[in-house]
């Protein structure tokens, strides 16, 4: 007879077989027996965070930046509730995650025993699929079906739920064999005939956009290089989601910045007047199409995602190809290097009116803002932190906010998985924990976390975790005292009344972060800036940076609710110039 | 129309609602009826009625019928996200207007009245397969297989006649012919 392993063992073992190196966890009554077996597992290193919340975040961060599968460990009753805001962000941004929690002996289960919830019942609707496991013979199976889960097709978090008996009775493993091609329940069934028929749109038209999302990003940091090549060769202006950004280089002539609500002037408009549109790997989310009814209203519209259920969810598409984003767009490359010699040129001309119409939009330079030499604007902040980092492969997570889409507008990104921010659920706490993630994957590469005062004092608990752990992540604050997008919101619609989104008594940030026992530095002048900002970079070590900002600033451009993507809101200057002529704020 | 004092867009007309049976093959394990249902639930998709029972028993398999109503696109989501649940193997969706798929749903009558009543009862029920399971002198309990409708025109039909209680299941349905769904 084979040897037999506790449950315990079994958890641990499947780890070692899914090549789990971290675990971010928080012990707790119903999960001490695995936390017993963690010792005798060196290859498996356990991060000790300060909230269940963050454990998910830093794991999110962790799959985020490194391509692997993100692995959570927590307690039953609270802890497993505590994960849920966690979960629930990497469900709608496509995160995969496996989280571990303890539950109740089996026998207490329904009797509301100490710390028992219904785990698998609150986290049904926000997991791709979750496990209460009864029955220690179904362990093996269903821990490896998690990772397959979590990791196939549209990648999400899985939960399997564990009764401390089970993790203390006994059974056999053997080895698990990974199988070669997964795809869980996804569809990669594309056909050559959807391949042609997009060659074909491609090639006739003459106002074409590409707009990417976190789907090439999900896809392998080899889709972002397909991608790359796809874009050159048929020389189509590109724009990206907020989740996509890094999928291209954001300094590239064809990348016309992000699109949606905040997105560029050049991007919207490009979206708006386009004859096609190519999604490649986005969701039509609703940050993004602004009014539905006039969203893209002359154009063809492809839509190429590895889930089925995001083709017509929302925005009805001429041509859907199911598949994932590497090989439909590989594929593709191909059928025109062989079939079409003559696109390249031919294609280029045709378009060439087209760059001449983006040309026109991008010198509205809707990024731009008036910059002070008295206080230091928000997004001169990002800019100067851009230059100052764009040397060094720099890893940027944020919170949620006008710091968030200050940072997607202003820091350029060159390469996937250096971007990691709440964009679905926009999670405010989500970037201090989800940079302790990054910075467990990434040891050696700088790792800031751009965020705002209110978001950042959600999660604060997890400088310890940095500072334990020796993570030097840097935690760059844009301190408006107010939160600001809320503020924005309050200011635009709601006829200026300030409901509760001004701070008082917000912290000192230079001596919490010395409490935390790391380094704290403070900006409020424009001149100090930049040295600052060089010294938060070389001090080794975690760094909490309150940067001082203009707190009346506001995120332009912006769509307006209900409105398509040609009536944007665009900046200061542009307000000044309708001041002249009396017409106050405008919509262009 | 004045500009909506919201961070989201205001909602566009709304299209046909069209009514659809789904047929769903699900591994019987717990929760699943959970997961299924709470889809529905959590997107805001309606449920009419809802019939469940295992029909596989080596295999495990459950048997999921559930009618819904909802504009296509809406019906097109249900049975993507459907398709994306784990123990779902596969999903069929039929439009009741299908001359190709049999629908039927079964209802208990009890009618509580004298015996001449019960006799017109028995009669008005004649077309629909009537099956007397209880019979007392001032009672009947009868089994009638019908279409939604048709039961809903009974029972306001055997009202007057003494009709006290209706017991009924959800639609279950097959397609004619020899073909099955693969």
């Amino acid at each position: 007879m084979s040897k037999l392993y506790t449950g315990a063992e079994i958890v641990f073992k499947c780890l070692e077989d899914q090549d789990v190196e971290y675990i971010f966890g928080y012990p707790g009554g119903a999960v001490l027996p695995i936390y017993d077996e963690l010792k005798n597992h060196s290859s498996i290193k356990h991060i000790l965070v300060r909230h269940e919340q963050g454990a998910g975040h830093a794991a999110e961060g962790y799959a985020r930046s490194s391509g692997k599968p993100g692995v959570v460990l927590v307690t039953s009753g609270p802890g497993a509730t505590n994960v849920v805001t966690a979960l629930t962000d990497a469900y709608m941004d496509s995160v995969p995650l496996v989280c571990i929690s303890g539950q109740v002996p089996t026998h207490l289960i329904g009797t509301d025993a100490f710390q028992e919830c219904d785990t698998t019942g609150i986290t049904r609707p926000c997991t791709k699929h979750n496990w209460l496991v009864k029955d220690i013979k179904e362990l093996p199976k269903v821990m490896h079906e998690a990772f397959k889960v979590a990791t196939t097709g549209r990648p999400g978090p899985v939960l399997i739920d564990i009764p401390k008996d089970i993790q203390f009775a006994k059974t056999n493993y053997t080895k698990f064999k990974k199988e070669k091609k997964l795809n869980g329940k996804s569809h990669n069934k594309f056909s050559q005939n959807e391949i042609d028929q997009l060659i074909d749109l491609i090639s006739k038209a003459k106002k074409p956009v590409i707009y990417t999302g976190g789907g090439v990003i999900n896809s392998g940091p080899q889709a972002s290089e397909t991608l790359k090549e796809f874009v050159r060769l048929i020389g189509f202006p590109i724009t990206s989601t907020l989740q996509g950004l890094g999928a291209f280089p954001g300094d590239d002539n064809q990348f016309i910045g992000m699109l949606g609500m905040h997105g560029t002037y050049e991007a919207n408009n490009a979206m708006h007047d386009c004859d096609l549109l190519i999604n490649i790997g986005a969701r039509f989310d609703d940050r993004i199409t602004g009014k539905i009814d006039e969203f893209s209203p002359k154009s063809k519209k492809v839509h190429i995602d590895i889930d089925p259920s995001s083709i017509n969810k929302i925005i009805k598409v001429d041509l859907a190809i199911v598949g994932d984003v590497n090989e439909v767009i590989k594929l593709a490359i191909k059928k025109i290097n062989k079939k079409q010699n003559g696109l390249k040129d031919s294609n280029k001309q045709r378009i060439s009116k087209w760059w001449e119409q983006i040309q026109k939009w991008r010198t509205k330079d809707s990024l731009g803002f008036v910059n002070s030499d008295k206080e230091i604007k928000p997004q001169h902040a990002v800019k100067r932190l851009y230059e100052l980092t764009k040397n060094q492969d720099t890893f940027i997570t944020t919170e949620v906010g006008q710091h968030q889409m200050w940072a997607a507008q202003h820091y350029k990104f060159n390469k996937p998985n250096r971007w990691m921010t709440s964009g679905g659920l926009g999670t405010m706490g989500y970037g201090l924990p989800a940079a302790v993630g990054v910075q467990i994957a990434h040891p050696d590469k700088l790792v800031i976390d751009i965020a705002g005062e209110a978001s950042v004092l959600m999660t604060m608990q997890e400088m310890s975790t940095a500072v334990q752990y020796n993570l030097p992540i840097k935690i760059f604050i844009l301190n408006n005292q107010y939160m600001g997008m809320v503020r924005q919101w309050q200011e635009l619609l709601h006829e200026k009344n300030y409901s509760e989104s001004y701070s008082e008594a917000l912290p000192d940030f230079v001596k919490l972060a010395e409490a935390y026992g790391c380094k704290g530095i403070k900006a409020d002048n424009p001149d100090e800036l930049d040295d600052k900002i060089k010294e938060m970079i070389d001090y080794n070590g975690p760094v909490i940076f309150d940067c001082h900002v203009d707190p009346n600033e506001n995120c332009f451009p912006m769509i307006p609710s209900g409105k398509p993507h040609n009536q944007m809101i665009l900046g200061p200057s542009d307000k000044e110039e309708n001041k002249i002529t009396g017409k106050g704020k405008s919509l262009v | 129309m004045s500009s909506p004092k919201s961070a989201y867009s205001i909602p566009t007309k709304k299209g046909k609602l069209d009514t659809h049976i789904f047929v769903v093959w699900v591994d019987n394990e717990s929760g699943v009826l959970a997961r299924v249902v709470g889809l529905f639930s959590g997107r805001g998709y309606n449920i009419e009625s809802l019939a469940v029972a295992e029909v596989d028993a080596t295999k495990n398999i459950s048997r999921i019928t559930i009618v819904t109503t909802g504009t296509p696109q809406v019906i097109d989501q249900i049975k993507l996200q459907l398709k994306k649940l784990v123990p779902v193997h596969k999903v069929a969706d039929f439009k009741r207007e299908d001359k190709n798929v049999i629908f039927k749903e079964m209802a208990l009558l009890k009618i509580v009245a004298q015996k001449k009543k019960i006799e017109k009862c028995l009669k008005e029920c004649k077309k629909f397969n009537p099956v007397v399971l209880d019979k007392t002198n001032k009672s009947v309990v009868v089994q009638i297989t019908a279409l939604r409708r048709e039961i809903d025109k009974m029972s306001k039909k055997l009202k007057p006649y003494g009709l006290t209680s209706t017991s009924r299941t959800g639609a279950i349905a097959m397609t004619r012919g020899a073909q099955t769904f693969k």
